[in-house]
């Protein structure tokens, strides 16, 4: 076997590698930045919360119309959206901050989900939603990923600058325009967007893992903002490659498969990254003369 | 003279319990004013009503010819995120947002305009440095050069010198003098008692209730100054409501 063999014929050989190949790559791209604002913002365990507050849309369109990807796509959506709305209109109008009251819906919405499958479905139905299948990927899902991914990439671009004033200094926006609490909302429906367009190869659960971990392991490494977006989308495009090809020939859950290879990815920078833990402890305690 | 924020029996507060109150009077256009109280007097919270953050329990709040966006506030705690990943330049450059606003573009005076402001605030050759880097006095002259490039025609700063060394304190002097020699309108809540009798023209003495607003000279008189100093920061949980039809008692003498 040559290397060609190795690393290129599985993609080359197999629609579903290719599919799940080019699927991955898109949602990367697209996951990526919003996962370094997610990060920077503080919300990162808002993915995750989110991630299980699509759940019941999702199964609610399951149950309409079993693994049909657009009804999935669109509850999902809808789910999503109304509980990132609700958390910001109870964190608005009382005391609760909306991690509490985020936390409070996606709990609900869990439980709703988790019930309106087991109405109709078997366990194997609930694994396909929780954990996804990015080996069945069809050419309808990857036309889904990729217009999910073009809005997505278009709507950072458009609210990049509010939303970098929001994350740098809220309260100064808050003075001098009222742009502040819609583009918080814009950018919470992103970050649905991004979930579900993941979650069709990656499940609800693991969609997070290849917005945040990427993110989190390029804050590593450089120190800029859009550094650390193109890093993010680098590391999740290797970790896609990687994670499929690990899966293919072990044998192994693709998805899964993906993380994890992000996770090492994340662990690696952990320690070795310009600003992780072993080069910040060995760098000598030199200084410049001025 | 003519005022551009004109008080009208203001009441400002918390949940109903008054932080300000009865607050009669205006600031006229080109005024230089220090707002000086002891803690918890309400001077930040009356900032705070003229830029349309927080709503008056009572009475109103009167801008004669500007909207609250026009107004630059520098607050007295910025909740700046020191650890996002902006550098001196991102933080200044968001002075452009009413020139520039949501999506235009920054243009190429405006990067002279940049520089121009970070040389007034002594920051030149600060332009990339990151803004977790920075020292306090850094930031605070970092705000001044946003606020400079917001060319406000009024513009309020709580605090603006606390734990700021000697030297910044003079740069940043100079500047409010010159925003004053522009005509601009500027409120400052201060506690150096000494400055605001050597910089500010004008000075609002507060201690929950007006004590005196006037010139500098005769508010600051050491009768009003031991009257403020009575005042009493605990909220009265059983005092009674106000009552609306009777709302033309007042408690001090605002000139």
């Amino acid at each position: 076997m040559n290397v060609f063999q190795i690393f290129i014929e599985p993609f080359a050989q197999f629609g579903f590698m290719n599919r799940a190949l080019v699927g991955a790559i898109i949602l990367s791209v697209s996951a990526g930045p919003v996962g370094v604002f997610l990060m920077l913002r503080r919300m990162s365990l808002t993915g995750d919360a989110m991630a299980h507050a699509i759940l019941p849309g999702a199964a609610a369109g399951f149950l309409v119309s079993g693994l049909a990807i657009l009804p999935m796509t669109l509850g999902g959506f809808a789910a999503g959206l109304v509980v990132a709305l609700l958390a910001g209109l109870v964190s608005r109008f009382t005391i609760q901050r909306e991690d509490t009251s985020l936390a409070a819906f996606y709990l609900i919405s869990l439980a709703l989900g988790v019930m309106l499958v087991s109405l109709k479905g078997s366990n194997v139905d609930l694994m396909h939603v929780l954990f996804g299948t990015v080996l069945a990927l069809n050419d309808d899902a990857l036309i889904m990923i990729g217009a999910i991914a073009t809005v997505s990439l278009v709507g950072l671009a458009i609210i990049w600058r509010p939303l970098f004033a929001e994350c740098l200094d809220p309260t100064f926006l808050r003075s001098v325009s009222k742009a502040g609490h819609p583009v918080h909302l814009i950018f919470l429906a992103l970050v649905v967007l991004n979930l579900v367009g993941g979650f069709q190869a990656l499940g609800t659960l693991l969609a997070v893992g290849l917005m945040m971990l990427p993110a989190a392991a390029s804050r590593f490494w450089v120190r800029g903002l859009e550094g650390m977006c193109a890093l993010a989308v680098g590391f999740g495009v290797v970790s896609s490659y990687f994670g499929l090809l690990i899966s293919y020939y072990l044998g192994v859950a693709s998805g899964p498969s993906i993380i994890l290879v992000a996770g090492g990815i994340y662990v690696v920078s952990l320690f070795f990254g310009r600003r992780g833990v072993i080069f910040t402890r060995v760098q000598a305690p030199r200084h410049r003369v001025a | 003279m003519s005022a551009v924020i004109r008080l009208d029996d203001l009441t400002l507060g918390y949940d109903g319990h008054p932080a300000v109150h009865h607050l009669h009077g205006a600031f006229e256009t080109g005024s230089l004013t220090a707002i000086v109280g002891p803690n918890g007097s309400g001077k930040s919270t009356l900032l705070k009503g003229i830029t349309g953050a927080l709503k008056p329990l009572g009475g109103r709040i009167e801008h004669a010819g500007i909207s609250v966006r026009e107004i630059a506030y520098l607050p007295q705690i910025a909740e700046i995120d020191r650890t996002f990943p902006a550098v001196v330049s991102d933080l200044v450059s968001l002075g452009f947002w009413k020139s520039r606003g949501l999506f235009g573009a920054i243009r190429g005076d405006d990067r002279q305009a940049l520089d121009e402001a970070l040389q007034a605030v002594g920051l030149r050759g600060f332009e990339q440095r990151p803004i977790d880097t920075l020292s306090g006095g850094q930031l605070q002259r970092a705000l001044f050069a946003r606020v400079l490039l917001q060319d406000a025609r009024v513009i309020l700063l709580d605090e603006p010198f606390t734990a700021i060394d000697e030297r910044t304190v003079g740069d940043l002097i100079a500047l409010v003098q010159h925003w004053h020699n522009e005509r601009r309108t500027v409120i400052a809540v201060l506690h150096d008692v000494e400055m605001v009798r050597r910089v500010f023209p004008q000075t609002l003495l507060l201690a929950r209730e007006p004590i005196a607003w006037g010139a500098t000279s005769e508010t600051l008189h050491p009768e009003n100054l031991l009257k403020a100093r009575r005042m009493t920061e605990a909220w009265d949980e059983h005092a009674p409501w106000h009552d609306h039809a009777a709302k033309h008692h007042h408690h001090g003498d605002a000139a």
